[in-house]
């Protein structure tokens, strides 16, 4: 322990916090490529695909589109000629993310006083002013229309709810909740392997999930011809966007 | 053999949801109210249509104000047909209207003024 200079007793000065500094682990940056980027598998000239990621860059420099993933809540305002104020501001969960290239929509659920509402926008339009994310995350799949079928409480979302911050520039959260549904009949039979959906706790009988399984398809995974391999196109265009959005 | 995929706009026999405090929409009866009729040139009813609902065993007039199709984009889709209940001459029969309304039909504000007027949430 230290003398003080002074004969009193010296204020308790806590130790420095140690700072680890992991060298042998790499640090790998997070990468996020939006998925309307990649462009589908088909016979369509790349020119197309091109001449649509210029204008999607010169969006984005416009207008900053963030980083998001099926699951997480959004807030998105757009711009209403019929609405107080011009705007109209909207809130809830992205269900589903479709569409490539421009055209790439979203769409939003929310349960607003016991009525199930859903909005599907369009990331690019000129009409949307601004997008915040208020909970960044991820969940066990990534289609989450099952959400229509599941009880109103997992699709409710405060409309002045207060942006979470996310922690790191690594690791997004995935948001292992296992949800419970209505009772039968459901919109689609979401228990068949067809949907491979992990993000609901089946509360059905044995005799009915073995009946499910019969629509399995185990050959599918093994089927060469559906095999979509995007890793260096997803490099190039990681490349191309980056630049793009530099300059 | 052909068949027509499932409409999910409102014709008739569509089974609604009346969404007003009105009496003849809260009171329960042992058959839902149906639409029999709507004032469309096609049969197919979409947010902002009148049509005619069978309530009680009573003929009323009703206005669109949600469906369960998807419509353009950036419009809300519901998850179920939403109706207001309203008089011939376009007046609301209900006070107070609490599920959120589409922002589309304030462009029509000469029909629907009174209707919009007693709606609190909007979408």
């Amino acid at each position: 322990c230290r003398a003080s200079g002074d004969g009193k007793p010296a204020k308790f000065q806590p130790p420095p916090k140690p700072v680890i500094i992991d060298k042998q682990k790499q640090r790998t940056e997070r990468r996020f490529l939006s998925p309307e980027f990649i462009p589908p598998r088909g016979r369509t000239d790349p020119l197309k695909y091109y001449m649509e990621r210029k204008d999607m860059i010169q969006r984005r420099k416009v207008f900053n589109i963030p980083e998001f993933y099926v699951g997480s809540v959004l807030a998105v305002t757009t711009a209403d000629p019929y609405a107080n104020n011009k705007s109209n501001r909207f809130v809830g969960i992205c269900i589903q993310r479709g569409g490539k290239g421009l055209g790439a929509t979203f769409v939003l659920r929310n349960v607003i006083e016991d009525q199930g509402v859903e909005v599907c926008y369009e990331l690019y339009s000129p009409r949307i002013q601004a997008i915040e994310v208020l909970k960044l995350e991820k969940r066990l799949d990534d289609n989450l229309m099952y959400l229509r079928d599941a009880l109103p409480e997992y699709s409710t979302f405060a409309v002045n709810m207060k942006p979470v911050p996310y922690l790191d520039h690594e690791e997004i959260p995935v948001n292992k909740l296992q949800v419970r549904m209505k009772p039968k009949p459901w919109s689609k039979r979401w228990e068949r392997p067809k949907y491979n959906i992990k993000g609901i706790k089946f509360e059905l009988p044995e005799s009915k999930m073995k009946e499910a399984q019969k629509w399995s398809q185990p050959w599918l995974e093994f089927d060469m011809l559906r095999e979509y391999d995007t890793s260096k196109i997803e490099e190039k265009i990681w490349k191309e966007v980056n630049e793009g959005l530099k300059k | 053999l052909s068949t027509t995929g499932a409409c999910r706009a409102i014709q008739k026999l569509t089974r609604v949801r009346v969404v007003d405090n009105s009496a003849l929409g809260s009171t329960p009866y042992h058959r839902p109210p149906k639409c029999i009729h709507v004032y469309n040139k096609t049969g197919v009813g979409k947010v902002g249509d009148k049509i005619l609902l069978a309530i009680k065993g009573e003929k009323k007039k009703a206005l669109i104000v949600g469906h369960k199709m998807p419509g353009p984009t950036m419009t809300p889709r519901f998850d179920s047909n939403n109706v207001v209940l309203i008089e011939d001459n376009g007046n609301p029969i209900g006070t107070r209207i609490k599920t959120p309304i589409p922002y589309i039909l304030r462009q029509r504000e000469g029909e629907f003024s009174k209707v919009l007027a007693i709606a609190r949430n909007f979408v």
